[in-house]
């Protein structure tokens, strides 16, 4: 689905649905780099569960149009005016799981309950690859390859038949224009919150193999929101709906409840 | 600092797309000789159909074997994934027709194995879909035939029998220039001696049954894809890009991005044309890829020998071989090749086609059939057998003549090649 959002096309993944009042309502916010498509099994299965699904392209990303938003806050901004519905879900996943913190503390009103997908705060980026990132260096795209997933994911099965996980996410990185991933690793490094405002339930779904937000980084954030509920991902990087794509599903089913929006557990 | 490292080629062959098995522990890859699959519940059986959770339905689609091959080869070539089909022409019906219907146009290289030609030039035309051929080196013809209905440009790295080697950074640009896809055929040179993708094709495919499984003991392809081209922003391919009745409405770039090729090509492709690879062929193949490292630099070696042998025959009139500075293509095979040209190679005998036959009737070693790319060495007279139904003006297109001997060099003792050459070629002389 295409909107416009400041002026600029917007995309939004709906699971070949149109938009339905009586429906609630899930936003899926990619990662640094990524686009909708990172969601894609588990996107689908919401949409065809009884949901409004809309997982986005953030400008710059995918088929939004550009430029990329500079800071975790004006993504949250853009987010919150992509969304028409009055209260919605918010599923994201790394630099997407800080943006759907910030919609939860800028609009509480609206935003019912957050999961977080291979989350950390702080979400510190190393000086090395913030610098291949810069330089648009190919290295930067091997590092969030390499980092990104499980050590075992290149000589082991992907859960995806006949699919190679390390050349899916090489050949996303590839699509995106130079500095888009710089954008997006300089604002996850440079984000800093106070998350007391952030009342809505909260679940951490975190990969036990995750190198890039592996499951000690995410103490601070369970500190601070000592009513989220956490769940840990064995043999998952982390990019969990891709290397482990049903137990994320089944996380997010039993946070959201999933058949047909039914209230969750 | 250091940047990560990926796993070498010679891990990947061995390892990629193969966990232990989680039931059994097993080291092998399991043969998972079954049909189908157990659904946990009817909500897991329709999220399996619906590509809501990942997993195998039925063997035509997915099968866990055969699912270890595809994701191995997507290793190997880098691409996003790969679909491995029931043999190499099985894997260039799937591409075209992935890609076009009724009213589509390909523009391909005339320097083609004689069943792709067949398929392009006779059988596809009575389906609606046109091919003009050019010749691979004139970059201008391959411009000049793009029409507003051409959907791709088609090529062999290496083509049969001549050995043109594809300018596939050239001709990638004129394609991507035009909005178009290249696939290649990359049979002749596996992922060992070229890497399609990183000179700028998008779209590859094998027969399996070559080198790759290099037994001569399975019939197989796989078609990889890049993930590199845009099928959204080019425009031209709305069979990816536009709803899909035949699947939920699906759109499958909208729904999958980089996948969306192979996306289409096994829910569709697998599913309603079926030709599958069955799971034991699977398990052959990958057997063969073990050792693919070990056994091409052994090919390439032992045919440098035997060409350098034939280049002094009194019998022989003309070796056809890349490496060779008399060939068209040596400046472009020591750029796009530095590992070798490959272990398949035509010559001219001298006396014809009375000579080739006394010749080939002679040798011992070598075993007169329709295959290349075994592990036992291999001969062929391509104007009576792969290439029988091009017309001669076809054939001379193709670089064939009446004398024409096509060698597929294996893993034998070179001396012992060369003593069953020499005699045979003696022979054919008397």
């Amino acid at each position: 689905m295409n909107v416009e959002v400041d002026g600029k096309r917007a995309f939004a993944y709906t699971a070949a649905h149109e938009p339905d009042a009586a429906k609630p309502t899930i936003v899926f916010i990619h990662g640094a780099g990524l686009d909708h498509s990172s969601f894609g099994l588990q996107s689908r299965y919401f949409g065809y569960h009884g949901w409004n699904v809309l997982a986005v392209d953030l400008p710059g990303h995918g088929r939004s149009e550009g430029p990329p938003l500079p800071t975790i806050g004006a993504m949250a901004d853009w987010i919150l005016k992509l969304v028409k519905a009055p209260s919605f879900a918010v599923v994201g996943h790394s630099m997407g799981a800080l943006i759907s913190l910030e919609c939860a503390l800028r609009q509480p009103q609206r935003v019912a309950r957050i999961a977080l997908i291979g989350v950390a705060y702080p979400m510190k980026v190393s000086e090395p690859f913030l610098d291949a990132a810069r330089r648009n260096d190919h290295t930067a795209y091997d590092m969030e390859t390499i980092w990104g997933h499980a050590a075992r994911v290149p000589l082991a099965s992907n859960p995806n038949p006949g699919m190679w996980m390390y050349g899916d996410a090489l050949a996303r990185l590839r699509r995106l224009a130079p500095g888009v991933l710089h954008n997006d690793l300089k604002a996850c490094n440079e984000y800093a919150a106070d998350f007391s405002g952030v009342k809505c339930p909260v679940l951490l779904v975190l990969g036990k193999r995750d190198v890039m937000t592996p499951p000690r980084s995410a103490k601070g954030l369970q500190e601070k929101l000592p009513h989220a509920r956490s769940v840990v991902v064995d043999f998952s990087g982390h990019l969990m709906m891709t290397e482990a794509p049903d137990a994320t599903l089944d996380a997010l089913i039993g946070f959201l409840g999933g058949k047909d929006g039914s209230k969750p557990a | 600092m250091a940047g990560p490292k990926y796993p070498g080629f010679d891990t990947l062959a061995l390892h990629a797309g193969q966990s232990p098995d989680p039931a059994t522990g097993s080291r092998a890859v399991p043969i998972y000789q079954t049909t189908s699959y157990v659904f946990r519940d009817t909500e897991h059986a329709a999220s399996l159909f619906n590509m809501e959770r990942a997993g195998h339905v039925y063997s035509r689609i997915s099968n866990p074997t055969v699912a270890v091959l595809e994701e191995r080869m997507a290793a190997l070539e880098g691409g996003v994934g790969a679909i491995a089909t029931a043999s190499g022409q099985a894997a260039l019906h799937l591409a075209v027709a992935t890609l076009m219907g009724a009213g589509g146009h390909i523009v391909a290289s005339n320097s083609l194995y004689g069943g792709s030609h067949n398929l392009l030039g006779y059988t596809l035309r009575r389906f609606g879909i046109d091919t003009t051929f050019v010749n691979p080196r004139d970059l201008d013809a391959w411009r000049r035939a793009i029409r507003p209905s051409t959907r791709l440009l088609f090529g062999e790295t290496l083509g049969n029998p001549g050995l043109d080697v594809l300018d596939i950074p050239a001709v990638s640009a004129i394609a991507h220039e035009a909005k178009l896809p290249l696939l290649v055929d990359a049979t002749f040179t596996t992922p060992y001696l070229m890497k399609p993708f990183d000179l700028g094709a998008d779209l590859l495919y094998h027969s399996a049954t070559k080198f790759l499984g290099g037994h001569g003991v399975a019939i197989g392809g796989v078609l990889v894809d890049s993930g590199a081209f845009d099928w959204e922003a080019s425009g031209k391919f709305d069979l990816l890009t536009a709803p899909y009745e035949g699947f939920h409405g699906m759109d499958f770039e909208e729904e999958s991005g980089t996948r969306a090729f192979l996306l289409r090509a096994r829910r569709e492709g697998a599913r309603d044309f079926g030709a599958c690879m069955a799971p034991m062929t699977a398990f052959h193949i990958l057997q063969g890829i073990e050792t693919l490292h070990l056994r091409m630099p052994r090919h390439v070696e032992t045919t440098r020998k035997v060409v350098g042998f034939l280049e002094d025959h009194s019998a022989v009139q003309r070796v056809i071989y890349p490496e060779l500075a008399d060939h068209p293509d040596h400046a472009l095979a020591k750029k796009l090749l530095p590992r070798g040209s490959g272990a398949v190679f035509s010559f001219e005998i001298k006396g014809g086609r009375a000579a080739g036959k006394t010749f080939i009737e002679s040798l011992r070693v070598f075993s007169h059939l329709a295959n290349v790319g075994d592990a036992k060495s291999l001969v062929i007279h391509p104007a009576t057998t792969t290439h029988y139904r091009m017309s001669d003006a076809d054939l001379a297109r193709a670089g064939i003549t009446a004398g024409t001997v096509r060698l597929s060099i294996g893993l034998e003792d070179a001396a012992d090649l060369i003593e069953d050459l020499d005699r045979a070629l003696r022979a054919s002389q008397k």
